[in-house]
């Protein structure tokens, strides 16, 4: 192409936040920082820093729902208990980060950075599959780190307006995308969680069974997993909630996850099981 | 090689603003006003997609007259610049005042520098608390810029919109008000007393979003139906 000034204003257009930074404040991106070698060899401890848990995701007959577990931790301490580890995208979707948190948290800041951008600059909102393909480009930026121990791995679920349909999306280290049928969950509980889900979730869950299956599939993971949280009802912290909907994301209030965790409590403690 | 003819600073400054005025008055009118409910920016604008109203930020919103290629990449600069400094420091530290000064001084370098000065003219304003706390910013094509109180008038027949617009304007205006404020304005050149909603480019900043509709981002597009209805509002 010849370097013509039309060319070189087309070459400029962008509507994306990311690719902005990456020419013109390449140091503000969470990802990109020339970082030290980790240390190898035998007996070497692996950085540490906080490590956010378990989410889950699942659809139901309006949507798709996404809960969070409230821990982070940092080898075998407790580095948070009150951690928020789902968040609104934007009006039509929702994200949930498993792995190195502060890397996490900032990769969200910017991917909802990126949607508003694009949105404000195109006049018009990125459909469903564009949203989770830049997040999916985000995450393989973040390979780097992720080779070096500070892996981030997201899920992704949102509203697809023109299908009428509420669709969730997986990701690997290497930013691959893998559309997720009915269910699916990612972090250190997932394993406890996704078992659960198989038993507790079926086709056409109404709004409030979905908030329920989410928080006793994530009470399934904390009985298991050391890493992840249960109901706290001494300190009154409950599961992050939110569902995605025809009119949008909404978080469930706290006084309906107390009596939802309050139900499940109850229920387990009636039928005195041990496992 | 030619020899280039000796022009005074001072005939080179008039006649680049001359020039800019001329595009500048060829253009529709904008008029943005402040009222009770919030901040509601109209646009004489019959195209539905190509939009002389835009949001910026949170709180902010930006209108323009005067060619559409140079005010829609100054927009573009805008929502660039307000991003990046809502991504790096906090959604708060984002405002008119930083933006506009921002606008001013690229607006003054390339009326001085350029080929050819910017022909347009830029509102930015900043919906607050109550409308005391509302910024509105205009810019004209040479960096000169203005903090206006309760409203602004842009484009081809500003002064006479403006003349309209301040007899009628007062703080209490609810949307409505302000719409029909605006649109009076607008029809003032006009033979017809009235223009179709369709004719118009409609943006409003809520001053409680966070309240009313649960968004920080307090900026809202109407359509063509909601303003019919609300130009058709009773007093």
């Amino acid at each position: 192409m010849q370097d013509t000034t039309a060319n070189q204003v087309a070459a400029n257009a962008t509507s994306s936040f990311t690719e902005h930074l990456q020419r013109n404040r390449p140091g503000l991106l969470p990802y990109n920082q020339p970082f030290p070698a980790a240390p190898t060899g035998p007996g070497s401890q692996p950085l540490q820093v906080p490590h956010a848990t378990t989410i889950v995701s699942l659809t139901y007959g309006g949507g798709v729902l996404m809960a969070g577990d409230r821990r982070a931790t940092m080898g075998n301490i407790i580095a948070s208990r009150h951690i928020e580890k789902v968040f609104p995208a934007d009006r039509y979707s929702v994200l949930g980060i498993a792995g190195t948190a502060g890397i996490a948290i900032d990769l969200t800041r910017l991917f909802q950075v990126e949607l508003e951008h694009y949105e404000k600059i195109e006049g018009t909102l990125l459909s469903l599959e564009g949203k989770a393909n830049r997040l999916g480009a985000m995450i393989r930026g973040n390979l780097p780190m992720a080779m070096q121990g500070l892996a981030v791995v997201p899920l992704f679920a949102g509203f697809d307006l023109p299908a009428g349909i509420g669709r969730l999306f997986s990701y690997d280290v290497t930013g691959g995308r893998y559309e997720e049928q009915e269910h699916h969950a990612v972090g250190s509980g997932s394993m406890f969680a996704r078992g659960a889900l198989k038993k507790l979730w079926r086709p056409g869950l109404s709004e409030e069974e979905a908030v329920a299956v989410a928080v006793e599939a994530l009470y399934d993971a904390a009985d298991d997993d050391s890493a992840t949280g249960g109901p706290d009802p001494i300190r009154q912290l409950w599961p992050v909630v939110y569902t995605v909907g025809r009119t949008g994301a909404r978080r469930i209030p706290e006084h309906d996850l107390a009596a939802v965790a309050a139900a499940i409590i109850e229920a387990r403690t009636t039928a005195r099981r041990e496992a | 090689m030619t020899q280039q003819f000796y022009v005074s600073p001072e005939q080179l400054m008039k006649d680049r603003a001359d020039f800019a005025r001329k595009g500048i008055a060829r253009g529709r009118s904008v008029v943005v006003v402040s009222c009770e409910e919030g901040i509601a920016l109209v646009a004489e604008n019959p195209s539905p997609s190509l939009h002389k109203i835009g949001e910026i930020y949170d709180k902010i919103a930006f209108a323009a007259v005067g060619k559409y290629n140079e005010f829609e990449s100054l927009r573009q600069a805008g929502v660039r610049y307000a991003d990046v400094r809502g991504y790096s420091y906090d959604r708060e530290d984002v405002t008119a005042r930083g933006l506009a000064s921002v606008y001013a001084q690229s607006l003054g370098a390339v009326f001085t520098a350029e080929q050819k000065p910017f022909e347009v003219e830029l509102a930015v304003v900043e919906v607050g608390d109550s409308p005391a706390d509302d910024h509105l910013y205009r810019l004209t094509f040479d960096g000169s810029i203005a903090d206006e109180k309760g409203f602004i008038v842009m484009g081809g027949q500003a002064d006479k919109v403006a003349e309209t617009v301040d007899g009628g304007w007062q703080r209490e205006l609810n949307f409505a008000g302000a719409i029909r404020l605006a649109m009076k304005g607008l029809v003032t050149d006009k033979e017809a007393g009235e223009l179709p909603a369709s004719a118009l480019e409609v943006a409003v900043l809520d001053r409680n979003s966070e309240s009313t509709r649960g968004s920080r981002r307090a900026f809202r597009r109407l359509g063509d139906d909601e303003i019919a209805a609300l130009l058709s509002e009773e007093n």
